[in-house]
């Protein structure tokens, strides 16, 4: 029986019950993976197609196995792994302080804005066929592509939490004799910290969306490629695998990002 | 020093966003319409008083204080700190604010070192810190962040802060608002005897009159907006006052009540 009384938690009557709570974290998304496997499985009985066109978990599973023995997941997966942090921290380096000073500067903003918006709902994949022809054949087009994604959904919430920052903190900073760096460094940009995480976490997950479709036109590695590849030599299991990768490593990114919540000068932004 | 001439001090905002524009229209609509806030202040308070600004709420009382710490240029007059003339905002009249002017990003002690942060010396700089941290009774709390703490240590983090900067003048506005009455109660005692302490000028603005009586050397009444200027009362009452004690002083309190469009003190 589930124990929901926190105080007899407390007191230790229920020991079992506060080893569920402690696990719960862990065993619900396990749970849900599961039942996804699950009713994958299922279906794939039910659909009565062959494997070859709707693989199942297990033949998946076969097919991870040989190309994690083969190395070619782990080749792929650091490919692609390269080409979305250089483009995506490309992109923050550029986007942010860019933001900072769009957001701060009030000519700058009215004499970009137009041409932001103009630029940022043009799709990144768009931008194909002119990064092929300047960039060439190999990483640098997909990179470019990459930071495409991220910078334009970065540099606007940037500006956005720039502007809405509290009016009292400039005043502070100015009571303080601030200079305009440390106004920057001491007061700007820790103001923004906590807004502007969760744009870095969805920032993150448009460079994965964006790497996959950069890599089936440019490059021959990588984890779209390996798609392609794979679509191209009818291997369904192992697009299927593919796909898994990809999943995988975005949950991984996504909890690396998650834990600069928890650095103690940005908690002040979650009340 | 911290002697502050105030000479015929106007403010004006220009309301530009409720305006129409059209080609024809008469100048005054085309500019927007203009608010005046200040109306012609006069006033001139001795360095180390504690003034207490009264008015009723939107009057002008914050655009003053503002004015006078260089946060905003008046429209006309002029404003002098100690026969200077005040040009901008400096750590030698630190304004305490009326919601939490504290940085949610740094520690109680890293708020407060902003206030020493001029002083070369670490050592030095470390022990002022500690002392003003221990006058305003927050020791043992250096290493929290102002959200872990209550309204009232805040204020008082934020006190510290503006007394480490050792400022010639200290504004503050309503900062006992979002008080509960005790804390409030008890703030109310420790400006004051702060004050009588360090003998700094404090422009203190409030809309509770039994608390500028209560706190005040000084207490300037203000009209609706545009304010002017519609008492200006010295106090020579010696602290802790009561009402009760000083009939003169209930008689000023009435006096305050009905200018202020209140026929009874409750």
């Amino acid at each position: 029986m589930a124990c929901r009384n926190a105080e007899l938690v407390s007191l230790k009557i229920c020991q079992a019950p506060m080893n569920y709570t402690r696990l719960r974290p862990y065993l619900l998304p396990v749970l849900s993976f599961a039942a996804v496997v699950a009713v994958w499985g299922i279906a794939r009985r039910l659909s009565g197609w062959s494997p070859t066109v709707f693989p199942g978990p297990l033949d998946a599973a076969v097919g991870m196995w040989e190309l994690i023995r083969d190395g070619s997941l782990l080749k792929h997966s650091v490919a692609s792994l390269f080409r979305v942090t250089a483009g995506y921290y490309l992109a923050v380096a550029i986007g942010t302080p860019l933001g900072i000073v769009l957001g701060w500067w009030k000519t700058g903003q009215l004499l970009t804005n137009g041409l932001i918006q103009f630029l940022r709902p043009i799709s990144p994949l768009a931008w194909i066929p002119l990064a092929m022809l300047w960039f060439g054949i190999g990483d640098k087009p997909a990179i470019f592509l990459i930071f495409l994604s991220s910078f334009f959904p970065l540099l606007v919430s940037t500006i956005y939490s720039v502007n809405h920052i509290r009016t009292v903190y400039f005043q502070v900073a100015a009571n303080f004799n601030f200079t305009p760096f440390e106004t920057i460094t001491r007061v700007i940009f820790p103001a923004i910290l906590p807004d502007i995480l969760p744009a870095l976490r969805i920032s993150l997950g448009i460079a994965w969306l964006v790497v996959v479709a950069a890599e089936m036109i440019a490059v021959k590695s990588g984890l779209g490629y390996l798609i392609l590849d794979s679509r191209n030599a009818l291997r369904m299991d192992y697009v299927m695998d593919a796909m898994i990768a990809i999943g995988v490593i975005g949950i991984c990114l996504d909890r690396v990002i998650v834990q600069l919540n928890r650095i103690k000068s940005v908690a002040w932004g979650r009340t | 020093m911290g002697h502050i001439l105030v000479k015929d001090v106007r403010k004006e905002y220009v309301e530009r966003r409720g305006a129409r524009r059209r080609m024809n229209s008469d100048p005054d609509l085309r500019s927007g319409n203009h608010l005046p806030v200040l109306d012609g202040i006069d006033l001139e308070f001795a360095n180390g008083e504690l003034v207490c600004i009264l008015g009723p709420s939107g009057c002008g009382k914050t655009t003053l204080a503002r004015v006078i710490a260089g946060f905003d240029r008046p429209t006309s007059g002029t404003v002098l700190i100690d026969g200077e003339k005040v040009k901008g905002p400096s750590s030698e009249h630190i304004f305490v604010f009326q919601h939490s002017g504290l940085f949610p990003w740094m520690t109680v002690w890293e708020n407060v070192r902003l206030g020493a942060r001029h002083m070369k010396e670490k050592e030095e700089m470390a022990a002022k810190v500690q002392e003003h941290l221990d006058v305003v009774n927050l020791t043992g709390y250096e290493h929290l962040y102002p959200h872990q703490l209550s309204g009232g240590m805040q204020r008082r983090a934020e006190l510290a802060r503006a007394l480490v900067a050792d400022p010639e003048v200290l504004f503050m506005d309503e900062p006992f608002a979002g008080l509960d009455f005790l804390t409030r109660l008890k703030m109310r005692e420790e400006i004051i005897n702060m004050h009588e302490l360090i003998q700094k000028t404090i422009v203190f603005i409030t809309h509770d009159i039994d608390e500028a009586l209560v706190m005040g050397d000084r207490v300037v009444v203000f009209t609706e907006r545009p304010a002017k200027v519609r008492l200006d009362l010295k106090l020579e009452f010696p602290h802790p006052r009561d009402f009760h004690s000083y009939d003169e002083l209930e008689r000023l309190r009435r006096d305050v009540y009905t200018e202020l469009g209140v026929h009874y003190a409750l």
